[in-house]
């Protein structure tokens, strides 16, 4: 099995193997490995500008001279970059007609998770008929969102709409020679949102990849671009608490955020994607590239995360803090269980004067998991009266599962105050008798300790978000006790 | 309610009880008394099913039924509840979020409807006013930064919410000032009925003057050694446990 295959179509070969039933679709695909002309191919594709084209081109000439980053705590496989397809888009007949034709056991979490059934249709990529009116849903937020002059729609349509905008902005944060994965989604990424907020707006809903699902099917190199322009506000919900079942795959997408004077941009991300079986087989390869940069003065930019799925999650979401006064939060859940690797935390690079940010982050291990929490706070020469608080929080469950923090800290200014705290702890037996003595099942008592262990960090998820984050912590933890 | 015959219970290797025979009938409190190390938490931890706990020889019936045969949760929902010498904190889960959750867990085990959350805080509130447990401290983290009074207090509340129908309480004097007992005391009185059996574990009479037993039974070296009315305590009081075979207490 390949390790890099397009997104939908894996999902598909993946319920093909597992569960007997047939989908026959077609696809156009670029040709197998990744050269020159695959990176022309999927611009041709998209009918891109020539700016864009070069711009992938430069993107993937740098990647061929640069090698897989080995310093963080995961172990996997080599893979092999040049057996797998950058391309391959299904005809629109692949759609799913009905819930019966989809992965049962996906349909067992979504009831777990308490999603109702339009909403399951919509996760699952069924298209939504009538019946459910879900589509005035959809029209009814694309109104009100036109009204308040917000741009919210695929990269591909906005390279198309808003060149300008894109080409001010893509790759402002996380240039194209960042770093090995966000150079190779610099070249192939063939999809992500596209956002923008006009100046004073404060979006005057939660936007979220969700509304977005059955517009266009993700690749699995998406890149997204949120742009806050001066007093703007915007809170973007990414992913949902959806598994997405497949085999070993790559992941590696890119988030770029900006917030211009006095803007702010809160995202949230419950990433639950499949984590390998019992033996540790399959499971996404999750590398991802998300940084926002506080360009403005007195901008914010908060991180929130819940990460339960991946076998693998190299992730760090990062603030720039450039503008006086800005301020980065990070706010992070990390549950690995089974085979997992998570090596997850944040960088918050204060350049401008009084900047803050605050990072706390909850790790839990369980099963034979590694989780591994790795930040950087660095503060620069020039930025005066810099304040950070660091939290970095571990919880283990079991005896075969390890927790790891590594933090950075830098500093070239005397007058930064910066505090660092860490625990480490174990559910303890005590505690567990305990639940279970007041009538509580062994599962929910992990999950009730588990989810009040997170609670400083639950509470930054918008409401909504936060429930099903909670039912998603008890999931994620099933058969971890006992 | 509940029969013990010849219980015998091993912790790690070591006999702790070495042939316990009790018979508690419903409505009754029943005191047992015993020098440290006697093994009378160790009855309580078998009884509640914590594991660590080997059952060699004997049984426990409770309402008919084979205890030990049950999970810890089990028992709970059939009934049987233990106030914690050491209650535990659960840090970041609210008093109120636990105690809904044990009261659903219970009720869904049961085979009964769950309570919603209005039905679940009027009902809490009225549970929790005699006992002094305000609403504020229903907000806090289960246990957390409480006050000896306040776990106390805390352990009642949740017995009084759950309605078991066998209430074990282990040392519920242990940390407390007189006031305090007398709160918790209170409490548990409030709480005896004729569906309702007690065990109370103390190993000073105080408590016996407040919560006033039906029967005292004095444990010592795994073994009941001696059983009588309300005047044993007293006795007790006078004499120490050094009359029964025990270690010095």
């Amino acid at each position: 099995m390949a390790a890099v295959k397009e997104t939908v179509e894996t999902v598909r070969e993946a319920e093909k193997y597992k569960y007997g039933f047939f989908t026959d679709i077609e696809s156009e695909k670029a040709p197998l490995g990744l050269t020159e002309d695959t990176v022309r191919f999927i611009s041709a594709k998209k009918n891109e500008p020539a700016w864009l084209l070069e711009w992938r081109l430069d993107a993937f000439r740098r990647w061929l001279t640069l090698s897989e980053p080995t310093w963080a705590k995961v172990t996997y496989p080599p893979i092999d970059f040049q057996d797998a397809y950058y391309y391959s888009a299904p005809k629109q007949s692949a759609k799913l007609e009905s819930l019966d034709e989809v992965d049962p056991k996906l349909l067992e979490t979504y009831e777990k998770l308490g999603i109702p059934l339009t909403e399951q249709k919509m996760l699952a990529g069924v298209a939504v008929d009538a019946v459910f009116d879900s589509v005035s849903v959809v029209t009814t937020f694309k109104e009100k969102l036109a009204e308040a002059g917000v741009i919210f729609c695929p990269m591909s349509e906005a390279v198309k709409n808003h060149p300008e905008l894109v080409k001010k902005y893509l790759g402002s944060v996380v240039p194209t020679s960042d770093n090995f994965y966000a150079t190779l989604n610099s070249a192939v990424f063939s999809e992500g949102s596209f956002v923008y907020i006009p100046e004073g707006v404060r979006c005057p809903m939660e936007l979220s990849t969700y509304f977005r699902i059955n517009e266009a099917q993700t690749g699995q190199f998406e890149r997204t671009l949120i742009i806050a322009d001066k007093g703007s506000y915007v809170s973007y919900l990414e992913g949902c608490t959806a598994p997405q079942r497949d085999e070993n795959q790559l992941h590696a997408a890119v988030v770029e955020l900006v917030a211009l004077e006095d803007a702010e941009i809160k995202y949230s991300t419950v990433q639950n994607w499949f984590p390998g079986d019992e033996d540790g087989k399959g499971g996404v390869y999750n590398f991802v590239t998300k940084r926002g940069d506080c360009r403005g003065k007195n901008s914010k930019i908060s991180w929130t995360q819940v990460e339960t799925g991946s076998a693998i999650t190299w992730k760090y979401p990062s603030c720039i803090l450039r503008g006086d006064n800005s301020r980065g939060e990070f706010y992070s859940i990390a549950i690995s269980n089974g085979h997992q690797q998570v090596d997850s935390g944040t960088k918050m690079i204060h350049l401008g004067r009084n900047t803050s940010s605050r990072i706390i982050s909850k790790g839990i291990s369980a099963g034979q998991s590694s989780n591994t929490y790795r930040g950087l706070v660095s503060v620069h020469r020039k930025a005066e009266n810099v304040r950070n608080f660091t939290q970095c929080d571990s919880l283990l469950i079991g005896d075969r599962c390890s927790a790891h923090t590594v933090p950075y800290i830098e500093t070239k200014n005397p007058t930064a105050v910066l505090e660092h705290e860490a625990t480490t702890s174990k559910i303890s037996e005590d505690q567990l008798f305990y639940c279970m003595q007041r009538g509580i099942g062994e599962e929910e008592a992990v999950a009730l300790i588990v989810n009040g262990f997170c609670r400083d960090v639950l509470q930054q998820l918008p409401m909504e978000f936060a429930v099903e984050a909670q039912k998603l912590v008890g999931i994620s933890l099933e058969g971890s006790v006992g | 309610m509940l029969e013990i015959k010849n219980l015998h219970v091993t912790v790690d290797g070591k006999e702790i009880l070495k042939g316990i025979d009790l018979d508690i009938g419903a409505g009754e409190v029943h005191a047992i008394m015993g020098p440290n190390g006697s093994g009378k938490s160790t009855l309580s931890y078998v009884l509640a099913g914590r594991d660590g706990y080997e059952v060699t020889k004997g049984s426990v019936r409770f309402k008919g039924k084979d205890l030990l045969d049950m999970s810890v949760d089990e028992r709970a929902a059939a009934g049987v509840f233990l106030a914690f010498q050491y209650p535990l904190e659960i840090p970041g889960v609210t008093t109120m979020n636990f105690l809904k959750t044990a009261l659903n867990a219970q009720r869904k085990a049961r085979g009964e409807e769950e309570l919603d959350a209005v039905r679940f805080l009027k009902l809490v509130r009225e549970k929790a006013k005699p006992l002094n447990v305000t609403d504020d401290m229903l907000k806090r983290a289960l246990n957390v930064g409480y006050s000896g009074g306040e776990k106390k207090r805390a352990e009642v509340l949740q017995m009084s919410l759950l309605e078991p129908s066998l209430a074990v309480l282990d040392e519920t004097d242990s940390g407390l000032d007189i006031d305090a007992l007398k709160t918790v005391a209170e409490g548990v009185n409030a709480l005896r009925s004729p569906e309702r059996a007690m065990i109370v574990i103390t190993h000073y009479q105080r408590l016996l003057d407040y919560i006033v037993p039906d029967v005292v039974h004095v444990l010592s070296n795994g073994r009941i050694v001696k059983t009588g009315g309300k005047e044993l305590a007293h006795e007790l009081e006078k004499s120490g446990y050094a009359g029964y075979g025990a270690d010095a207490a």
